[in-house]
């Protein structure tokens, strides 16, 4: 189902949290809420959920103003970024949870129950409570139980965010297959621009309880809407007086058109990268990321004198002209 | 050298002022034999004054369970102004001596209060207020605290869920407080039967009538009949050290669980 939400307001006291945020989903589709904390995504995500009533706007999922209506009758499968696991209760019965509540018949909780445990790979943990469960496993029975009531969207909040790094790696690339798989919307929410990059098929980057930008992850990496965009979703270093990519940095050994004089101060070789610190004639410091095998064809050294310029064929990725 | 010390101190400490006094009333209550103590507390009066501590426990206690659990729930999950003014206000029968509480009992509910009907005061309804008054606290500050620290998550994913409010309630708020809705409880039961003051005050303390088990010891006490006194005394101290008992075992249970 397509999630559409138009002019949503929400204020906490003083704040403002959301201010006028219309964001459209498309059915099928897996969008990344990406953005510093404090931005407004989480808060949005749960508008949507209906765990908080907006103080202007409304959420349509499907065709269904869904803006009135109770969280439990919304359709919606909600993701915790702690979980929230029930703990009094074993994964089997977290699972079951939502089709217990339905009354639903013993048979088919327990055959849904074997079918989503073997689909998130818990089916030996059934029996175990969450507190014997790592953060991973524990994420995934929360996945489970999402998808035991066959919500029309699944909706996560920072999901992989407890985790540590190898684990959120696995799960994200885990998430993608499941979603290839299930096909239901999907909205995670990150502050993690490479988890949003990896997985999701439209990203929208929210600040300061607006969006910033709503495309595809390619154009939001090639063309920023904003300087705020820019240099959220990559690395960014500063040419004469203008944001540009590091990589987009061209060096050179002799002076050429549009080049100027630097200075090589540091090196960094970082396996496949290497990062070159330099220091201009004039202006700033900036740096420039270069693959391993173009360092070894300029046979940088630290103290060395270069000529610098921006990759001309390489245009549309600077600062966009709107601050 | 210095832990043993200081390990004699503690227990000597304890000894001095516990277990010497309380076991003074063990051995003068069965000094002229089992059989004059046991009688001491079959007599009508005694058996009334158990039953009458009994039955109250049994109204005011859930009685302050489901208010406390209610109250500590809007406290948790709720804003709103005077939210502090309740917060300590729940306090208040810890800081009010029981004399002062049983004295506006009176005066709110005796002949001449602002309610003021008969068979209140002086009798078992103003008894029982005077018991839930005393022990209103223990529950909510037991709930309280495991309600702010689980937070909202697992009610909320409830809720996605498809649970209603009261299922939410039953499935996933009730078991997660469960621990700290039984230590409330078994507090409680304790405070309400050893309550002397508050009680005192508004039962007039009419013997077989208005008397409950710490009533009929003071009772008795005035009377110079001691065995009595001490006997009644036994049996409030077994009550007493059986809900610790039931409290330490739980417990146990607890942190089993864990």
């Amino acid at each position: 189902m397509a999630i559409e939400a138009r002019n949503i307001t929400k204020r906490f006291g003083d704040y403002v949290a959301l201010d006028d945020v219309t964001i459209s989903v498309p059915d099928g589709s897996l969008t990344a809420l990406l953005g510093p904390s404090g931005s407004g995504k989480s808060t949005l995500l749960r508008v949507i959920a209906g765990l908080e009533a907006p103080d202007a706007g409304d959420v349509r999922i499907g065709r269904e103003d869904v803006t009135a209506k109770p969280a439990r009758s919304r359709g919606v499968g909600f993701v915790f970024q702690h979980y929230a696991a029930f703990k009094h209760m074993t994964v089997a019965d977290n699972v079951a949870f939502g089709l217990a509540v339905r009354k639903r018949p013993k048979a088919e909780r327990k055959a849904k129950v074997s079918e989503l445990l073997e689909l998130v790979g818990l089916s030996h943990l059934g029996e175990r409570y969450p507190p014997q469960l790592s953060g991973g496993q524990r994420q995934r029975m929360a996945l489970a139980r999402a998808l035991a009531v066959e919500p029309q969207v699944l909706l996560l909040d920072e999901p992989f965010g407890a985790l540590d790094a190898r684990v959120r790696e696995e799960l994200r690339r885990w998430l993608r297959r499941l979603h290839d798989d299930v096909h239901v919307t999907t909205i995670f929410v990150t502050h993690d621009q490479e988890e949003a990059m990896e997985i999701s098929e439209q990203i929208v980057v929210v600040n300061e309880g607006r969006i910033e930008q709503s495309a595809s992850p390619g154009e939001i990496y090639d063309k920023p809407a904003s300087r705020f965009v820019m240099s959220f979703v990559g690395p960014v270093t500063k040419v004469a007086g203008t944001l540009v990519r590091p990589h987009d940095i061209q060096i050179l050994t002799e002076a050429h058109e549009a080049t100027q004089e630097a200075v090589v101060t540091r090196l960094w070789w970082l396996g496949f990268e290497v990062r070159v610190e330099l220091l201009p004639a004039e202006g700033e410091a900036l740096y420039a990321q270069l693959s391993r095998t173009e360092a070894d064809a300029l046979a940088l050294s630290e103290g060395q004198i270069v000529h610098v310029r921006v990759d001309p064929t390489r245009g549309p990725q600077r600062e966009p002209a709107t601050p | 050298m210095s832990r043993i010390a200081l390990r004699s101190i503690a227990i000597g400490y304890l000894a001095a002022l516990l277990v010497v006094p309380v076991g003074m009333v063990f051995y003068r209550a069965f000094e002229k034999g089992f059989a004059t103590a046991w009688d001491a507390v079959t007599t009508p009066p005694a058996q009334h004054a158990f039953y009458l501590t009994c039955m109250i426990a049994l109204v005011a206690v859930p009685a302050n369970a489901l208010f406390g659990v209610t109250t500590a729930w809007v406290l948790a999950r709720h804003d709103f102004r005077g939210r502090r003014v309740l917060d300590v206000l729940i306090d208040l029968p810890f800081a009010v001596s029981p004399v002062i509480v049983g004295l506006a009992l009176v005066l709110v509910w005796g002949r001449d209060g602002w309610f003021g009907m008969t068979g209140v005061i002086f009798s078992a309804p103003g008894m029982i207020l005077a018991t839930i008054f005393i022990s209103l606290p223990f529950v909510v500050r037991e709930v309280l605290p495991v309600l702010e620290e689980e937070g909202t998550d697992q009610e909320e994913a409830a809720s996605t869920l498809g649970a209603r409010g009261w299922q939410t309630f039953w499935r996933i708020t009730l078991p997660t407080i469960r621990w700290g809705l039984t230590y409330g409880v078994v507090l409680s039961t304790a405070r309400a039967i050893g309550e002397f003051g508050a009680v005192a005050v508004v039962s007039g303390k009419i013997s077989g009538r208005t008397e409950t088990l710490t009533l009929f010891v003071e009772d008795r006490f005035q009377s110079l009949d001691l065995t009595g006194a001490y006997a009644a005394g036994v049996v409030l101290a077994l009550l007493g050290v059986s809900v610790l008992t039931l409290m330490t075992l739980l417990q146990r249970r607890h942190q089993r669980s864990r």
